[in-house]
This record gives C-alpha cells, structure tokens and sequence, in this order.
C-alpha cells in the first residue's frame, strides 16, 4: 500500500511541476517543445528494454522488442528532430 | 546495482525537468534539448544493467532499428510537415506504453500469477494499455489527415458521438471488469479492442484546422501513456517524465481551444467544418490588384506586418517570404510578424518555418503584443490566413467564429491578401475583410506571387 501512495505522491508533484515548467515557455517554442516533450515521452523505453530482455516467452519477447522498436524511434526521432528546429531559431 | 539505477534514473529526472526548463528562451533551449537526450541516454544505459537482463539480441535489434529510421526520419523530414511527424510519434510512443503493459500482463498470465496483483495494479495495466492505444491510432489518423493520405474533412458515422462514447464507457468498464474479477482476461480483450478503436473513432471527425488541438491532445495522451506505464512498473521515472509530457500537452491544448474560442469538448465533439456553408453575400465585389500596384505599395509604406497562415505552409512559400522581406528592409521599410496561435496545423508551425527561412524570431509577435498596434500599421501582408483574421469574430454574434479571438488586420491602413481563389476559409465562414474598401486581393499561388511582388519591389 505504501508503494502506491509513494506513486501517487510522485505523480501528483509532477502535475504541479509540469505545469509551472510548462506555462514559462513562450509560444514561438510551441511546436520544438511538442516535439522534444514527445521524445522525452519515449522514456517509457525503459520498460520496454526490461521486457525483451527478460528470460520469458517468445510473445513477451515479441512485445518487448517491438516496444523497443517503436521508443527508440520515438526518442532518436523526437531528440533529433527538436534540435534540427531549435538549431533554426536565430536572434539576427 | 539496483540503488546505482535508481540514482541514474534520479539524474534523468532531473536532466528532463531542466530541459523543459531552458525551453523558456530560444536561446537556451538548443542546450535543453541536448541535456534531455543525455538524461535519456543515461536511463537506457543505466537500465541495461538490470539483473533480469539475460539476453541483448532482441534489445539491440530493437534500439539499432529505431534509431535508424527514427534519425532518418528526423532529418528528412520537411519543416512544413512538422505537424504529422510529431503526430506520428506520438503515436508510437504511446504504442510503445500499451505494448509494454500488455507484456507484464502476459508474463503475469503465463505464470498464473494475475490474480496475485492488487486490484490498484490490474487497473494501472488496463489504464496503460487504454490511454496508449488511444493515443496510437488517434495519432495514426491524426498522421493520416495532415499528410493528406486521408481527407482532412471531418468524417462521421451515423451516432458516431454515441459510437465514441459506447467505445469509451466498454473501455473503461473493460478496465475496471479486469481489476475486479482479479484479471479476467476476456476484460483484457474487450478493453485492448475497444481502446484501439476508440482512437479512430475519436479523430475521424476532427477536422484539418482543429488539428493543432487534437496534435496537442495525443501529445498529452503519450505522456499519460508512458506515467500510467510508470505506475504498472512502480517507476518513478516513467511517473515523472510521463506526467511532465501530460501536463504539457494538456496546457497546450488549453492554449489552443482558447485561441479557437472553443472547448476541447467542442474541437472534439463538434466536427466543425464537416459542411460548408455557400456563404450568402451575393455578388458584392473584391479589389482585385496586381504585383506591381502591391509593390508601389508597399514601397511607400514605413512598416509592413505580414500575416502568415497554413497556405504559406502549403506553398512552401516561406523562403520567398524572406526574400520579400530582405528586399523591403533595402527599401528602408520595416516588417514584423503578426503570428496567430492556431496558425498552422501545430502549435508554433508558423514559427518554426520563418525560422527556417533565416528570419529572425525578434521579428515574431504574438497576437497580444501585435494588434493593438495594427491601426498605426500602413500595409498587412496577409498570406494564406483567413478565420484567423475574420473580423466577423468580432462583430457578427451570428458567425460560427464569433468570440474567437483574432488578429486585428482590418484595422491596418490597408489590407493586402494573398490567395489562391475567393473559396472560404477551413471554417467555410465568408470572410468580410475581403470585401472591405481599404482591402486588395492578389490572387495566386503564395509563392508565385511573393516572388513576382519581390522582383516587382526591386523595379520600382
């Protein structure tokens, strides 16, 4: 039960957090920060990495690489793609 | 080892919140990203080291295969169609979440062992695999319509809002039969079919020019995605980073609803531009004008405000626009931008393709900070944007734009509009700033007739 509650906990500061990083960025960022956030969304490669390598079944192992698949492209793409944008933005 | 992780998923935390932090200013925000990607990269090395790690063939498959066609992706990828590719992998990501959560649920099945997690835990599975698939096959539709694959226009089924919300209520029952009867799968099933579903049913009506709220939308949900996966795994990483993803798009969403004037419940539920109406002011008659007649214009002008909106996008018209406005800047004539927040297809679209062209982003106003100054502006250049500078928004309460906050170009001096024909606008609203006595209409293609306004600038 404790468990639950420390996530909990966790999740709900990160809301508050989120939101006060967040409301700072000005709107000319809009499109890199959709597009860096998402990357960063792509940290759910962690799980993915645990799964295709465990010692299960070949369905789990499926899962799992497709899973890394699809974060790493997530992640490399997203990264990768914010910087090309944010290298644009120039002062003069 | 186990404590070490921990502490390297602590610094990635840690990297993520600084990176969204510096992404304040352009100035910094180059560096945020890279410090991200460090954080990332820190988590995924740290996570190799997990003991029940035994084999890397299928990880090294799976990271190489991703980050080639993620870095060829990314570095092909034309700055215009920057709205599908984040709508994409948004998309992944949040097939990514689902896939992951089905796997513990299936190790958990093969090892008879479901019944043995909490109910807290079941629900958390369900939650992740509901919200990431949404957010895949929302986004894959989402993908569908900006690159044009599909129509753009809403497309609905007869009930299709019942449809949506049987879908969702089967999801959501689906997940709470599973946690209750301690992992039925049959739950598993109904609720993975009708979450996938939901996704489609969901962005199938949502029409082009609501696209930067529904793109914002599924970012939100890919941050939900990956947190409710954070809770199936008890990582606080996952909780953390997803969350801070969630937050983000949920703002963003906030942001452009309100730029629309519109509830998210309204962009998602009201399929607006589903008919156009045929507009019925009759035969009133628009200012034709010509390149030349715009560049004497222009050239007598002390400053001009270009409005730009998704037909520049289309025209790939950005790079003229740069040139239009080196060759004004010989002239001694100022330009600034005026920028709407739902100009475009994304969040910031406008942005970063006049980034792109080398102008620089001093040069860029927000709508707050440009229009109480467009009374004093001598000529707005409006290219491609119409609802954004409809003043029927304005004045007429009977307007579907009525309230929407708009950009207040018909309050320049005078009014130049590039267009490729008279057709209304996404919203199929007539637009009265075309027929206003102080407003010129130069028909054409944006890009076309931005070079010949640029080659006519230099002749006067």
């Amino acid at each position: 039960m404790t468990e639950v509650l420390f996530t909990v906990f966790v999740f709900t500061l990160s809301v508050f957090l989120g939101f006060e990083l967040i409301s700072k960025v000005p709107p000319i960022l809009h499109t890199p920060l959709m597009s860096g956030s998402n990357a960063i969304s792509g940290i759910t490669i962690i799980g993915a990495l645990v799964v295709a390598g465990e010692a299960s079944t070949p369905f789990t192992t499926l899962l799992g690489t497709l899973a890394v698949i699809l974060a790493t492209l997530n992640v490399v793409g997203g990264f990768l793609v914010t910087d090309r944008m944010l290298k644009m933005f120039k002062r003069r | 080892m186990e404590s070490l992780i921990q502490v390297a998923y602590l610094f990635a935390s840690i990297a993520f919140i600084i990176a969204i932090k510096l992404l304040n200013s352009p100035s910094t925000a180059r560096l945020g990203n890279l410090i991200g990607a460090l954080g990332m990269l820190g988590g995924i090395v740290a996570t190799l080291f997990y003991k029940s790690i035994i084999r890397y063939e299928w990880i090294l498959i799976g990271l190489v295969l991703g980050s080639l066609v993620g870095a060829w992706l990314a570095l092909k990828v034309k700055m215009t169609a920057m709205p599908q590719m984040v709508a994409l992998l948004n998309g992944f990501g949040g097939a990514a979440s689902a896939l992951v959560a089905s796997a513990e649920a299936a190790k958990e099945l093969l090892t008879n062992t479901l019944s043995f997690l909490s109910a807290f835990s079941l629900t958390t599975i369900g939650l992740s695999i509901v919200i990431g698939s949404v957010t895949f096959t929302g986004s894959l539709i989402a993908f569908a319509k900006l690159q044009e694959l599909i129509s753009g226009r809403p497309f609905l089924l007869p009930a299709h809002h019942y449809q949506s919300l049987l879908l969702f209520l089967l999801s959501l029952g689906a997940t709470a039969y599973f946690s209750l009867t301690k992992g039925e799968i049959a739950g598993m099933y109904v609720l993975s079919i009708a979450s996938f579903l939901l996704g489609f049913w969901i962005t199938l009506p949502i029409g082009g020019a609501d696209m930067p709220v529904i793109v914002a939308f599924l970012n939100s949900l890919s941050g939900l995605a990956a947190a409710a996966t954070g809770f199936v795994l008890n990582n606080y990483l996952l909780i953390i980073a997803g969350t801070l993803v969630g937050a983000s798009g949920l703002i963003l969403t906030q942001i452009m609803s309100r730029a629309m004037n519109r509830s998210l419940w309204n962009v998602l539920f009201g399929a607006v531009g589903a008919e156009v109406s045929s507009g019925g002011s009759g035969d009133r008659t628009v200012r034709s004008t010509t390149a030349e007649d715009v560049a004497l214009m222009l050239s007598y002008a002390k400053e001009v405000v270009i409005v730009p909106g998704y037909g520049m996008a289309v025209a790939q018209a950005q790079h003229a626009v740069k040139k239009l406005v080196d060759a004004l800047s010989e002239k001694g004539v100022e330009t600034r931008f005026a920028i709407h927040p739902v100009a475009g297809r994304m969040p910031g679209h406008m942005n970063v393709l006049l980034a792109e062209a080398d102008i620089p982003y001093e040069k860029l106003y927000e709508m707050e900070r440009i229009n109480p100054d467009f009374p004093q502006v001598d000529v707005a250049l409006v290219i491609g944007a119409n609802d954004v500078v409809n003043p029927a928004a304005r004045k007429d309460q009977n307007s579907p734009l009525y309230g929407m906050p708009i950009l207040d170009v018909d309050k320049a001096k005078t009014v130049v509009v590039l267009k490729r024909s008279m057709n209304p606008g996404f919203a199929g609203v007539e637009n009265e700033l075309f027929y206003q006595p102080n407003t010129y209409m130069l028909f054409g293609d944006a890009r076309k007739s931005l070079e010949s306004l640029t080659q006519a600038l230099k002749e006067v």
